[in-house]
């Protein structure tokens, strides 16, 4: 069980692997996320299911190399197993009745904002994509998204690659040009995810945002993944983790994300001090 | 027989020093010595009515096992404990024993009762240290049975599942099996090697544990009939903690005691090196007066926190934890503000905790609990300087179970109705028991309520072959 099956560099940073877990490919939906221990000493890292083979028996998972716990993840190579993988946890996110939605990623948010649009096109929904990254070395899942959008508008801060601009930029021109969506999807960093909702609300367009906090177990048991939502306290692992973008406190959810970051930061330069650069890269050649 | 111990007093448990242990995650207690042991059970007068088996919410047949230690037979000992109790070096330890088994004994009328829970701890101990566990062959009666939840009451229900021939698979969310033994009672109280050694105990008895398994979400209650489990145990506990819903109880730095304690025990935050963060706290205010307040406060201590205050609503006397908690955690020097009610937390410009401001409170007339309600005073009222507020004001069943199995009713506090002392629920071949069913209460509750719903299933799938 939880063997590596197959592992890709999508950038520099950026690396899908899938995954052998039958039972959780049989059940999993867009919007649902996995806890995952890379080794017997890890931390439980909660990533959200990037795609799924319910034949195959296996899960995708695409995930940024930021700290201890996803540079021991992104170390394993194929044929090589997870410790635990436990799932799919959440709830899906809602697609039923949707006729046109714009679904909006932003840099590592896009590979899950990827396997909605998915399913929202083969459910015959209209589907508009706008993803955008920094920088062009950064782009993934460009001929993914094309495949699944009506309309794709993809996006560099810097200009290197697609138009230049920022993903609300993008989103409040197509809105402006009379585009009547019936719900808008963000995933991506907080902060962007708070300004296509602010975004959004001057237009009054229903907003779905992808929440990720920290969590301990993913069942309800920690409450470390807390936000307040249009005044009340919910859990992200079993209330969410979509949730109401114009209710989302944002900066609250920015601030507790914040919580660890000494510590955090602590952990992965001992991380790269322990894996050196040659032997990343060597391991992912 | 041995010749009788008349000493009025308990034959006192050697402890790690106060000031050494509250630096530590060492257990606490160190056990008792052979010689302390058989001392201990030639206090116990075998006494005919046994009180002290009746108040067990498992039935262990305690003189029975005590005459055994007395006659210096430890591994006879062992042979009746086991046959009572699938758990006995956890319960040893982490019973209630004063408003139970000793809280009964005749002993205690003109002096201190008999050691019973540290001679149980005494003889699960030297069991697993001489013998080793071995595999008891059990001819299987070819049943099975699905167990959700490996905490006290899951293990014990396969455990006594296992003895009567029945294949038993239990199903973990988290990825070691243990529950609450693992999560949340800490290392200095209940080492983890010992719930391992116990876990293993069940699994030579032929107990298949699949860990990783969210029931609900990988599997549901429904698959498991299909895949072929004739009954089903619920033993999913209390796991959602309450929050007070003051403002402020979102800042960094406020903890509900199950994330606090499931970073230091279960992801081992305690151990230098961990990968897994948790705060370095200078002042510290836990909320609550039960067992868990009290192992989140020593914990606190433990990780080198300066001062730590508990804060409860009501006064000592009222304290839900076990009397030898509260001494440990006073001993350890563990402030305890009475009395006190939090209604804010404050905070910096950063989002950092940095106080909370509480109100003073009085005892009115008993509530429903019989205790007296608390109701906060008209004037009064102080602010703790904290880094750190641990919220132990108790846990709730977990509704994800509930949420995802049809026809499984629960009462308005979300814990699961069962019909009678069986533990069945609203559907048929499936039981349930433990904090589920009764909200956050103790190990050995949730043991019993196993132990007989194993009974039950026994019952029911007999009857069904009949």
């Amino acid at each position: 069980m939880f063997e590596i099956l197959s592992r890709q560099e999508l950038n520099p940073t950026v690396v899908r692997i899938s995954v052998h877990a039958p039972l959780i490919a049989r059940k999993a939906e867009p919007g649902q996320f996995v806890i995952l221990r890379a080794g017997t000493e890890s931390e439980r890292i909660p990533l959200t299911i990037a795609d799924y083979d319910r034949i195959g028996g296996s899960i995708t998972l695409i995930f940024q190399l930021v700290g201890a716990g996803t540079m021991e993840l992104g170390r394993l190579q194929v044929g090589e197993r997870l410790q635990d993988l436990v799932g799919p946890l959440g709830k899906a996110t809602e697609t039923e009745g949707l006729r046109k939605v714009c679904v909006v990623g932003g840099g590592v948010g896009s590979a899950i904002a990827y396997p909605i649009a998915k399913k929202l096109h083969m459910q015959g929904t209209v589907v508009h994509s706008v993803v955008g990254f920094r920088t062009r070395d950064l782009v993934i899942l460009e001929d993914d998204f094309r495949a699944v959008s009506d309309e794709l508008h993809l996006l560099t801060d810097d200009g290197s690659y697609g138009e230049k601009g920022l993903v609300t930029n993008a989103l409040e021109s197509l809105i402006l040009a009379g585009n009547q969506y019936d719900e808008v999807i963000a995933i991506g960093p907080l902060v962007m995810m708070k300004f296509v909702s602010l975004t959004t609300k001057k237009y009054n367009v229903k907003t779905i945002v992808s929440m990720n906090p920290i969590m301990v177990d993913g069942t309800g048991m920690c409450g470390g993944c807390r936000l307040t939502v249009g005044g009340e306290t919910k859990f992200a692992c079993v209330d969410g983790p979509d949730f109401d973008g114009h209710l989302v406190d944002f900066d609250e959810a920015l601030r507790r994300g914040e919580m660890y970051r000494e510590f955090e930061q602590h952990a992965r330069e001992t991380a790269c001090k322990l894996f050196p650069k040659e032997d990343r890269q060597n391991a992912g050649a | 027989m041995p010749e009788r111990n008349m000493s009025p007093y308990q034959t006192a448990m050697p402890t790690q020093p106060p000031e050494q242990r509250s630096h530590n995650f060492d257990e606490v207690a160190l056990g008792y010595t052979y010689n302390m042991a058989v001392a201990e059970a030639r206090r116990c007068l075998n006494c005919k009515n046994h009180p002290c088996v009746s108040a067990c919410p498992v039935g262990i047949d305690i003189p029975g096992f005590i005459s055994k230690v007395a006659q210096e037979d430890m591994e006879g000992a062992f042979t009746v404990l086991s046959a009572c109790t699938s758990l006995p070096a956890v319960c040893g330890r982490v019973c209630p024993q004063e408003t139970q088994c000793e809280g009964v004994c005749v002993r205690g009328i003109k002096g201190e009762s008999v050691g019973i829970g540290r001679l149980e701890r005494y003889v699960a101990d030297w069991h697993r240290e001489n013998q080793s566990n071995t595999q008891r062959s059990v001819a299987s009666n070819g049943h099975r049975v699905a167990v959700i939840g490996a905490g006290p009451s899951g293990l014990t229900c396969a455990g006594d599942l296992a003895r009567l021939g029945y294949q038993v698979t239990v199903y973990e969310a988290l990825h070691v099996a243990g529950g609450v033994l693992v999560y949340g009672i800490p290392e200095f109280r209940l080492p983890k090697a010992i719930v391992r050694h116990e876990v293993e105990g069940l699994e030579a008895l032929g107990v298949k544990i699949e860990t990783d398994m969210v029931i609900g979400r990988t599997l549901t209650v429904d698959e498991l009939f299909s895949m072929g489990f004739e009954a089903i145990y619920i033993g999913t506990g209390a796991g959602l903690p309450r929050f007070m819903g003051i403002p402020g109880e979102n800042l960094k730095g406020v903890y509900s005691a199950n994330e606090y304690l499931t970073r230091i025990n279960l992801m081992k935050a305690y151990q230098p090196g961990s990968r897994t963060p948790i705060q370095q706290s200078f002042s510290v205010a836990v909320v609550g007066g039960g067992n868990v307040a009290m192992d989140a406060a020593r914990c606190a201590k433990r990780l080198g926190a300066d001062r730590v205050t508990v804060v409860y609503r009501r006064s000592m006397a009222e304290l839900p934890a076990r009397a030898e908690e509260v001494a440990h955690a006073q001993e350890e020097g563990i402030e305890f503000r009475m009395l006190s009610n939090p209604v804010e937390v404050l905070g910096d410009e950063k989002g950092w905790v940095t106080g909370v401001r509480c109100e003073e409170m009085t005892l009115g007339e008993p509530d429903a609990s019989g205790r007296r309600r608390p109701v906060p005073k008209p004037d009064g009222g102080f602010t703790l300087n904290i880094d750190t507020l641990i919220v132990a004001i108790g846990t709730q069943p977990n509704p994800l179970l509930l949420r995802t199995t049809e026809g499984l009713i629960s009462d308005r506090h979300g814990c699961i109705v069962v019909s009678d002392d069986d533990g069945l629920t609203s559907r048929s071949h499936v039981y349930a028991g433990g904090d589920a069913v009764t909200g956050a209460a103790t190990v050995i509750l949730a043991m019993g309520a196993g132990k007989r719903a194993a009974q039950a299933i026994h019952r029911a799938i007999t009857k069904k072959q009949a």
